[in-house]
């Protein structure tokens, strides 16, 4: 199966139902490790260009801090954890106690990366250990890797696999938000599950529906 | 004449003539090649994704998201435009290591874009005058056709022109 033919909208509805479970867990973790209330919003599944893909993180030339890990075993796939710059500052700041703290310094605190890989850890594990749990597939991520630098430098990455196959890729998109304090910015973060290709066969045969 | 920025999307291509100019964002691991012609003062920019077109498994190949693919079409376009093939030169920028893992497939593809853009170059005779590759930046290019100047810019050094 290609990514872009025969998914119904039963299909979608999996695919939505995937990313809604996985980011409760990790909307939840991460609420647990800040002390406050984390949002989620429903999870957007869609077939999107690579420009739009882009988009959807804020455009190719926003600066982010992007989490990246590979997911191995029943199925393959890419992930990211993707927060602008000033909302990674706001959580690192707080998790680590260190108000001066700032990704866009040069070089960036070693103190802050190593928080940063650890949040995104924690929240990819809870997001994939729910999937798991759901669809009943032995998953195992990579180590997740931190990168600060444009959307379209970091995001494509993780569309060398789809590029083969396809100009399209299916994003399940679920964007965090936290809006408990006014005065800070709203956090717009998102995670990002592109299951590669070949995995979709192995997903939606996993909960009954091909 | 109003002077437009003229964009190019991942596994697009496009051209510009002066005034105007051409930019492509964020390139990663993939390679911005540009092709231009110093005295028609125009250029062409492609936004290469990956290195060798028999590794799409697509049944409609998009040229421009291949190295070799790509440069050829790229070539032609500008050929369509009255360029001489024999008086075109090379710019190019990109193929940064953004992660250090991943598949065995995509870990080394920037270097492996930077080589295949090369050899391309190579086989079409077209020289390369100057080139910002490698690293582990991200990177947003823009031509100016009217001077032959490509700025680069990246997060943590600035923007510099090559």
């Amino acid at each position: 199966m290609s990514s872009d033919q025969h998914i119904s909208d039963m299909h979608l509805d999996v695919l939505k139902e995937i990313g809604n479970i996985g980011a409760a867990h990790a909307a939840t973790a991460l609420s647990q490790l800040l002390g406050r209330k984390i949002d989620m919003l429903v999870p957007d599944v869609k077939l999107v260009s690579f420009d739009e893909m882009f988009e959807l993180a804020g455009g190719a030339e926003k600066i982010v801090a992007g989490i990246f890990l590979r997911i191995q075993g029943d199925l393959s796939g890419s992930m990211f954890f993707v927060l602008p710059v000033d909302s990674a500052n706001h959580f690192i700041r707080k998790l680590i106690h260190d108000d001066t703290f700032d990704f866009h310094a040069n070089p960036i605190a070693a103190m802050g990366i190593s928080a940063m890989q650890e949040l995104g850890n924690i929240l990819s594990g809870s997001y994939l250990s729910a999937l798991s749990d759901f669809t009943g597939l032995h998953i195992h991520p990579t180590v997740p890797s931190l990168s600060v630098d444009m959307v379209g430098a970091i995001v494509s990455f993780g569309l060398i696999e789809v590029s083969h196959y396809s100009d399209d890729v299916i994003v399940i998109d679920t964007r965090i938000n936290d809006d408990a304090d006014e005065k800070t910015s709203t956090v717009d973060g998102h995670f990002f599950l592109l299951p590669d290709p070949e995995s979709y066969v192995t997903i939606f045969r996993s909960l009954g529906v091909l | 004449m109003l002077k437009n920025v003229i964009r190019v999307g991942i596994a697009d291509m496009n051209i510009a003539k002066t005034p105007h100019t051409i930019r492509t964002s964020g390139l990663g691991s993939c390679v911005g090649v540009v092709l231009y012609d110093e005295t028609k003062k125009i250029a062409g920019l492609l936004h290469v994704m990956l290195p060798d077109s028999t590794l799409g498994k697509a049944e409609n190949l998009n040229v421009a998201k291949f190295a070799d693919t790509g440069i050829y079409a790229l070539m032609e376009r500008l050929k369509a435009e009255g360029v001489r093939p024999l008086s075109l030169k090379a710019k190019i920028a990109g193929g940064a290591q953004m992660f250090q893992f991943g598949t065995s497939d995509t870990i080394r593809i920037g270097p492996r874009n930077i080589e295949a853009v090369k050899s391309e170059l190579n086989r079409l005779s077209i020289p390369i005058v100057a080139e910002d590759t490698g690293g582990s930046s991200g990177r947003t290019i823009e031509f100016d056709p009217s001077t032959s100047t490509l700025s680069i810019r990246t997060v943590n050094a600035g923007t510099k022109d090559i």
